[in-house]
């Protein structure tokens, strides 16, 4: 705790210094470790006197708290007393952590689809229009807020005040001015769980939209020709050209947004905290390990996510690595 | 089977003042193989392109058959068109990339699995019908171009340098392939390329065109032997003709102390406008090495085995001091590098021209 305290007395800058110093020193050591190396096999030795730091603190920073996280999910909430698999046990019967891990579920369907299919159709409609540059900035600006940003920028929209009339929330007002009655958005389950995703989908289309109208453009232009004289009419062109041509982004764009759902934590946290049955296995993790302090639970529910996140990340480097190969 | 026909056709692109394609009058007959011919941004592609319905036809009209068909969109035209780089569906295999047209067609599976079936026999590529493009080579990717044309029987091919992807040995025979393909099925066709021999070997008749203007449009024979300008001229023609402007005489042209005789009527067409100067072209299989004749000093012997090119400079006696002239020699005994040879044109073989409008006289 005392080096802690050394580091908040000094200025900012001085930490930028002391840690720009210490990069230098250890590349200034490694590089002078790797000139006197012998010259026998010198390029391995070298490649692994580099590697040295970056495993280091992969071993610090990830590896071990790793191998940590998954001995405590044996453990209770202490850390002290071996439970077995209890923790596990009570994430798959507990009828609370069901509706999370339906939630969840929910996320990682709804925010891919619905996000992609948007930022496809937008891409195509935007595609050569004279405004495209300006269409797609618009789209992609969500992309530089801050999830918790977002969460505070749209619990404002779906603010509601039970008693008066006067709402300052958007999506109330406007309801209020087609005559209806406003309504507590972000209480009522299970609908909320949709508002909460409508969110993440605001941030994450801008994404999809860039990422496949570059693709788009990549599709050569006598493709395009080659088919219109075949004869396709706009929907065929869509269907059986547009899409498989960009097969490859479409996955990178599904797959990258299913991990971003599975991981989501800011927006719950934000915005509801997770009450209101709209809790997801993120933000239920952190619950149990910090503010229930139930470490084993927490720890249970983190190695869960890590087993679900797992297999879409071995897809994902397969997926890159054949295409490696086609080219 | 159909004949095409531009009446005036103009392609004006926005935001340009001068036409990419200008009043283009062309007629195509039924069962031609039409070559459209010239240096590049000449308009040949833009051309064909309006015919297929891929660039706007902004004057005049493109007529199929008597048909106009200046406004209809592609699929409504009955054409196929071979691309310069294949424009194969990556995703699709050889089969479904042939079978796409009738397949959006609704053509019965029988009949499309029949038409693919021969079209795939006739171009040797049975053996690859379940492979993506990515597995063929480039002269395979060709021909399954070649295929998804055929299976579609059109009025009109359209094909736009589908040769200049391939190596030198590849394109050769791939140019007999497809002129005996085209003479086979008797389809209608207009075939775009940069290549002067290309559209030599290939067109019944071969259009060439410059600045987006159609200069002349004839069989390769008439186009080799009277060539309407100074253009077609130079440009059918390889190595290229010997194009010298030269002063002009009551006698003819004077090359140098060389007299090239012109007929009374060649002399007086030549002056009109005042002209001192003609403007003369000599193939180099025209030309004949001797004891008297144009002096030429010797820079380059191009030995092909069959016969030889000498390359030299020669001084004409106009203001451009001495130029470039090459000559066919035949296969005996030739000149030596720094040496003067003196070269006699055949006579009756010299291509005369207007010095200033560059028209054949």
């Amino acid at each position: 705790m005392d080096q802690i305290d050394i580091l908040d007395e000094l200025p900012k800058f001085t930490q930028l210094g002391i840690g720009i110093a210490a990069f230098i020193l250890v590349v200034g050591i490694l590089l002078l470790v790797v000139d006197k190396l012998p010259g026998y096999d010198k390029g391995r030795f070298a490649a692994m006197v580099f590697l040295l730091p970056a495993g280091l603190l992969l071993l610090i920073g990830m590896i071990y708290p790793a191998i940590r996280t998954v001995v405590l999910s044996f453990f209770d909430g202490k850390g002290e007393k071996a439970v077995g698999f209890d923790n596990y046990v009570w994430m798959f019967s507990d009828d609370a952590i069901q509706q999370v891990l339906r939630n969840t579920l929910l996320w990682v369907i709804l925010v891919p689809l619905v996000a992609t299919a948007t930022g496809l159709i937008y891409a195509i409609m935007i595609d050569k229009t004279r405004t495209e540059a300006l269409a797609k900035a618009l789209v992609f600006l969500p992309m530089g807020i801050s999830f918790v940003g977002a969460g505070i920028i749209w619990k404002f929209v779906y603010a509601f005040n039970a008693n008066s009339d006067e709402q300052i929330g958007l999506l109330n007002q406007l309801v209020v001015w087609l005559g209806g009655d406003a309504q507590p958005w972000l209480l009522n389950g299970p609908w909320n769980n949709l508002f909460l995703i409508i969110v993440m989908i605001w941030i994450q289309t801008g994404f999809a939209t860039v990422v496949l109208s570059a693709s788009i453009k990549a599709i050569p232009g006598e493709i395009v020709e080659a088919a219109r004289l075949d004869g396709v009419n706009a929907w065929q062109m869509f269907w059986r050209v547009t899409v498989p041509s960009i097969r490859p982004a479409l996955v990178v764009v599904l797959v990258t947004m299913s991990i971003a759902a599975l991981k989501l934590f800011d927006l719950v946290r934000t915005m509801t905290a997770g009450n209101f049955g709209t809790s997801v296995v993120a933000n239920e993790m952190y619950t149990q390990a910090f503010r229930l302090s139930q470490q084993g639970r927490g720890s249970a529910m983190a190695v869960f996510l890590f087993l679900l996140v797992t297999p879409i990340i071995i897809y994902q480097v397969r997926a890159m690595r054949a295409r490696r190969e086609e080219r | 089977m159909a004949t095409v026909t531009y009446q005036g056709a103009s392609r004006i692109y926005p935001g340009t003042e001068k036409p990419a394609v200008d009043k283009l009058d062309l007629e195509i007959q039924d069962g031609e193989f039409l070559v459209l011919v010239g240096p590049s941004g000449c308009g040949k592609s833009t051309s064909l392109r309006m015919l297929a319905g891929l660039e706007d036809v902004d004057e005049g009209s493109i007529l199929i058959d008597d048909k106009d068909v200046s406004n209809l969109p592609p699929k409504a035209r009955d054409i196929a068109m071979v691309f310069q780089n294949y424009a194969l569906y990556p995703h699709m295999t050889v089969y479904e990339n042939m079978a796409f047209a009738l397949k959006l067609r609704k053509t019965p599976k029988s009949e499309i699995d029949a038409r693919v079936k021969e079209a795939a026999e006739l171009l040797q590529l049975e053996d690859y019908l379940k492979r993506k493009p990515k597995a063929l080579s480039g002269g395979q990717r060709q021909r399954v171009a070649m295929g998804r044309a055929i299976v579609r029987q059109p009025q009109v091919f359209l094909m736009d340098e589908p040769l200049s992807n391939l190596d030198a040995k590849l394109r050769v025979q791939t140019r007999s392939q497809i002129a005996s393909l085209q003479k086979r099925l008797g389809v209608t066709t207009v075939y775009v390329t940069h290549d002067q021999v290309e559209a030599m070997t290939m067109g019944h008749r071969v259009a060439v065109m410059l600045d987006g203007l159609l200069q002349q449009c004839d069989t390769p024979r008439a186009l080799y032997e009277t060539p309407k300008n100074v253009f077609v001229a130079g440009f059918m023609g390889s190595p290229a003709m010997n194009i010298k402007t030269v002063p002009l005489t009551a006698e003819g042209a004077k090359f140098g102390d060389v007299t090239i005789p012109l007929t009374r009527e060649q002399v007086e067409a030549a002056g009109v406008g005042d002209a001192k100067t003609v403007t003369v072209g000599i193939r180099p299989e025209h030309c004949k090495l001797g004891e008297h004749g144009i002096p030429i000093e010797v820079e380059l012997v191009e030995e092909l085995g069959s016969d030889a090119f000498v390359y030299g400079h020669a001084q004409l006696g106009n203001e451009n001091g001495a130029e470039r002239f090459v000559v066919r020699a035949g296969s005996g005994l030739l000149p030596q590098l720094g040496e003067t040879v003196f070269v006699q044109p055949e006579v009756g073989k010299e291509h005369v021209f207007h010095a200033e409008t560059g028209d054949r006289i």
